[in-house]
């Protein structure tokens, strides 16, 4: 953990992580200012995908492949059928910001400070050689342990998704049962109207 | 190799997201914004998971991300039904439970 490695020596996992987490920096200050909704959308898209390469420097591949697949595929999908269907408007907005931007800028930047204060103090000292004690994060790797330890919170989080999935269904369709009473009370009116 | 930066982004970012939350109206961009905070929190787990040789953190990493899907799910559900109700996605319009 604690080697005395020279502090200057740069390797090219460290050129590569400069290189995406300024671009990860980026593209999430760029989601939180544009003022377009849906280049926002697209710039969380960018945030999120460096963020998986910085999860495959870190040796997690197969966080990084899921962090692709559910994130970069299917959230960031969502996130735009989401912004179709309530009729963003497309184009640049005057809107989108709420007043509170100096109370928001205070409080963001004090959480920043007490963030990087508290991680500095933490971990100024630690130092990690990249050969050593690494776990690789592959698929059989996460999975073994995944279905050897994890077995009770996979299987429950397996029930949340379907809970998930049918509460989304049961909240976004129309109300079917007033529809269906309403074309099946009709004529039944009728009826009893004409026998009387 | 240093892990400390790794924590100063995942910081950074969850400080962007929740200044994001605190200045966007459209519901849709807040709900974006809480995106990047859960995503600053798994690059801390994997992170660790790193530092300490232990794959634990990349198992609770994977669990949050299937945790955060169901409430994107869910949430565009509540956003979308509001909007067909109010007209409008936007957070200041929500309120119904000031009457």
């Amino acid at each position: 953990m604690t080697t005395t490695r020279a502090l200057g020596s740069t390797t090219g996992v460290e050129i590569t992580f400069i290189l995406i987490g300024l671009l990860t920096f980026g593209a999430a200050v760029l989601t939180v200012t544009v003022r377009n909704l849906v280049h926002a959308a697209l710039w969380l898209v960018v945030a999120l995908g460096g963020l998986a390469g910085c999860y495959l420097l870190l040796a997690a591949e197969f966080v990084a492949w899921v962090q692709v697949l559910i994130y970069v595929g299917a959230v960031a999908v969502l996130l735009l059928f989401g912004l179709m269907l309530t009729r963003a408007p497309i184009g640049r907005t005057t809107e989108l910001d709420s007043g509170n931007r100096w109370a928001a800028a205070v409080v963001g930047l004090a959480t920043a400070g007490v963030l990087v204060s508290v991680i500095g103090d933490a971990v100024r000292t630690t130092w990690f050689d990249p050969r050593q004690a690494v776990v690789n994060g592959t698929a059989k790797a996460v999975g073994t342990s995944l279905f050897r330890y994890w077995v009770l919170p996979f299987e429950l989080l397996s029930v949340l998704l379907l809970a998930a999935l049918v509460g989304a269904i049961v909240l976004s369709r129309r109300d079917v049962s007033d529809d269906v009473d309403a074309a099946e009370g009709t004529p039944r009116a009728q009826a009893t109207e004409a026998e009387a | 190799m240093n892990p400390d930066n790794y924590l100063f982004l995942s910081a950074l970012l969850f400080t962007i997201g929740a200044f994001g939350v605190l200045i966007r109206r459209n519901a849709i961009v807040v709900f974006m914004c809480v995106e990047l905070m859960l995503n600053a929190v798994n690059l801390t787990l994997v992170t660790f998971s790193r530092m300490h040789g232990d794959l634990t953190g990349q198992v609770i990493a994977f669990f949050t991300m299937v945790v955060a899907a169901a409430e994107v799910v869910v949430g565009l559900a509540i956003i979308v039904s509001v909007f067909r109700t109010r007209r409008s996605a936007s957070v200041d319009d929500a309120n119904l439970l000031k009457y």
